[in-house]
């Protein structure tokens, strides 16, 4: 029998008076790259302390690949990378690698290779006070691929990386995710998570407020489509007056037309603008993006 | 390689490359060599040998230096990991709070050893060297003094990690262990003398005897100093250790128990802490 990699069940825990998480029920598959997003003070850092066992929860099961969290992070199956990673300065970048990999019960050689993997090959002799922000980010993911865990629990893993290796950090996420491993990356760069992951869980005020796929938080969410129509020789007005009453026009940028209607009526708006022929020179389609999705869940909610 | 010996390997290793190791020895060995060649002079000849006389210095050397090397070593060790945020990634680790403090506590005591051994060890040497040869039991109340010095350490180490796991902040845990070393090393002696000027005999020995086990500094005192032969007499406590009741195997046992209790405390305060 599969286990999910990780299964919270109405799992609260609270500081004092401040409900941290609040009866949280959460599941992500092997190969699945789950993206936790919320305000800060959201309860993101909660939810990974208590999948590492750092923390224990005041109600609720959490089972992480089929084992309780002190038995899977005892058998070294959990990657994990801290929004702040801090190294002994005067420590080369290999020997804190090696270090992170000695107490895994892995070989000295498993660090070399994960040194190359984040691209600090040439670096990694030396000490990491030399190293720039990117490059100890870097040295944090290699950490966390040590051994090649089963779970990847990542803290805002993109702060601080540039755009080239950004995108190879998500290729080595993705080559993780395809042998097997489930990554939950808790990010503010919701555009990034958008593409790069295959379902969003949206905390808020401790509470889990949308999960799913983007499309179903989209249909969950129901906030209009946007569709940007560029009129040819007709007048927008007669777009306007072609699409309504379901589609109506938020606002005019150059020679485009932006128009929001319901998700249900986005085919019957486009086979209308369709027949105005020559009238319309371009229609492009603009889902709900998860900026406009997590402003819309979160809204009114403090942290 | 076991987690424990894992965590303990790279804090030895840290602190020397942090010139821990180098500055502890040094320190301990200028003081040494110090008072072997210029503190001898007072003793004449008198049929105390050096070594003894040595004893005696480093023994009155040991109470105020190796607590405060203890303490500067580790009051930052667990409070200085969660402010820096590597703590946290450790405890992501298969690695228990048990052992991470057993760890570190094993590479500061480790770094104690190379210090009471190098820094005083080179004193006797010279002092061997450069005289007649000493007997059996001067070398015995110098082992004895090298293994009290790193006992005395070790109790140190454990009270400078509860400064460290019962505050949140590194500068908080300096201030409290600075406090810890000023009451045990300075303060704690001169109430008890206070105590016995103003009450004298009203104080029963059993009483003195109590208190001065309350203190680890005083119990590596009465261990190195009042235990009977030629040091005793060195050090002028010959009386002292007539009266106490208590044998150098329950001193002994005290000093470890210093070592051990205050340690103890440190984890199971860092197994409640949320990190």
């Amino acid at each position: 029998m599969t286990h999910p990699s990780l299964a919270l069940t109405g799992v609260s825990k609270s500081y004092g008076s401040v409900h941290a998480l609040n009866d949280i029920s959460l599941q992500a598959s092997a190969g699945e790259r789950l993206a936790l997003v919320g305000h800060n003070g959201a309860g993101k850092t909660t939810l990974f302390k208590l999948l590492l066992s750092i923390l224990r929860p005041d109600r609720g099961e959490i089972q992480v690949l089929g084992k309780s969290p002190q038995a899977a992070r005892a058998a070294g199956s959990i990657g994990f990378l801290p929004e702040t990673i801090a190294f002994d300065p005067a420590m080369r970048g290999i020997e804190a690698l090696r270090f992170w990999a000695r107490l895994k019960g892995l070989p000295g050689s498993v660090a070399e290779e994960a040194m190359e993997k984040v691209g600090l090959g040439e670096a990694k002799r030396r000490p990491v006070r030399s190293y720039s922000k990117g490059m100890r980010q870097r040295l944090g993911f290699a950490q966390a691929i040590l051994g090649d865990p089963h779970l990847l629990l990542l803290d805002e893993p993109t702060t601080g990386l540039d755009p080239a290796f950004r995108r190879i950090f998500y290729d080595l996420i993705r080559e993780r995710a395809e042998a097997g491993a489930s990554v939950v990356i808790s990010s503010h760069a919701l555009s990034e998570l958008e593409a790069e992951t295959d379902r969003i869980a949206i905390l808020g005020g401790g509470r889990l407020l949308a999960l799913g796929s983007l499309d179903e938080i989209r249909r969950e969410v129901r906030l209009p489509v946007m569709l940007r129509v560029v009129p040819g020789p007709c007048r927008s007005s007669d777009i306007a007056a072609t699409v309504a009453p379901e589609a109506s026009v938020t606002r005019r940028s150059g020679e485009a037309v932006e128009l929001a209607c319901e998700p249900e009526a986005k085919m019957a708006v486009i086979r209308r603008l369709a027949g105005l022929g020559e009238g319309v020179k371009d229609i492009e389609v603009l889902p709900p993006s998860l900026d406009a999705i997590y402003a819309q869940v979160t809204a009114g909610r403090a942290p | 390689m076991t987690p424990l010996a894992v965590v303990a390997w790279q804090e030895f290793r840290n602190d020397l490359r942090n010139r821990w190791v180098l500055a502890a020895t040094g320190l301990l060995a200028i003081f040494a060599l110090a008072l072997a060649f210029l503190g001898g002079a007072p003793a004449g000849t008198t049929g105390v040998g050096r070594i003894d006389l040595l004893v005696v210095s480093l023994a009155s050397l040991s109470i105020f230096l190796i607590p405060l090397l203890a303490l500067l070593l580790s009051y930052d060790s667990i409070v200085g990991e969660v402010e820096r945020g590597t703590m946290l990634l450790l405890l992501a680790y298969p690695v228990s709070r048990a052992e991470i403090v057993a760890g570190k506590f094993l590479a500061h005591l480790g770094i104690l050893l190379v210090a009471v051994t190098v820094g005083f060890g080179s004193a006797a040497a010279a002092l061997a060297f450069t005289g007649d040869a000493p007997g059996t039991a001067e070398w015995a109340a110098f082992l004895r003094l090298c293994i009290t010095s790193v006992a005395l350490g070790a109790s140190f180490l454990g009270l400078g990690y509860l400064a460290s796991t019962m505050v949140t902040e590194r500068a908080t845990a300096a201030g409290l262990a600075l406090g810890v070393w000023l009451l045990l090393v300075i303060v704690f002696d001169l109430v008890l003398l206070a105590a016995l000027v103003a009450f004298g005999s009203d104080i029963p020995p059993a009483a003195v005897e109590a208190a001065l086990m309350l203190n680890p500094a005083d119990v590596f005192r009465l261990a190195n100093l009042a235990v009977g032969g030629n040091v005793s007499e060195a050090a002028g406590m010959v009386g002292i250790g007539a009266e106490l009741r208590l044998p150098a195997s329950a001193l002994y046992g005290v000093l470890a128990l210093w070592a051990i209790l205050p340690l103890a405390g440190a984890w199971l305060l860092f197994r409640r802490r949320e990190v």
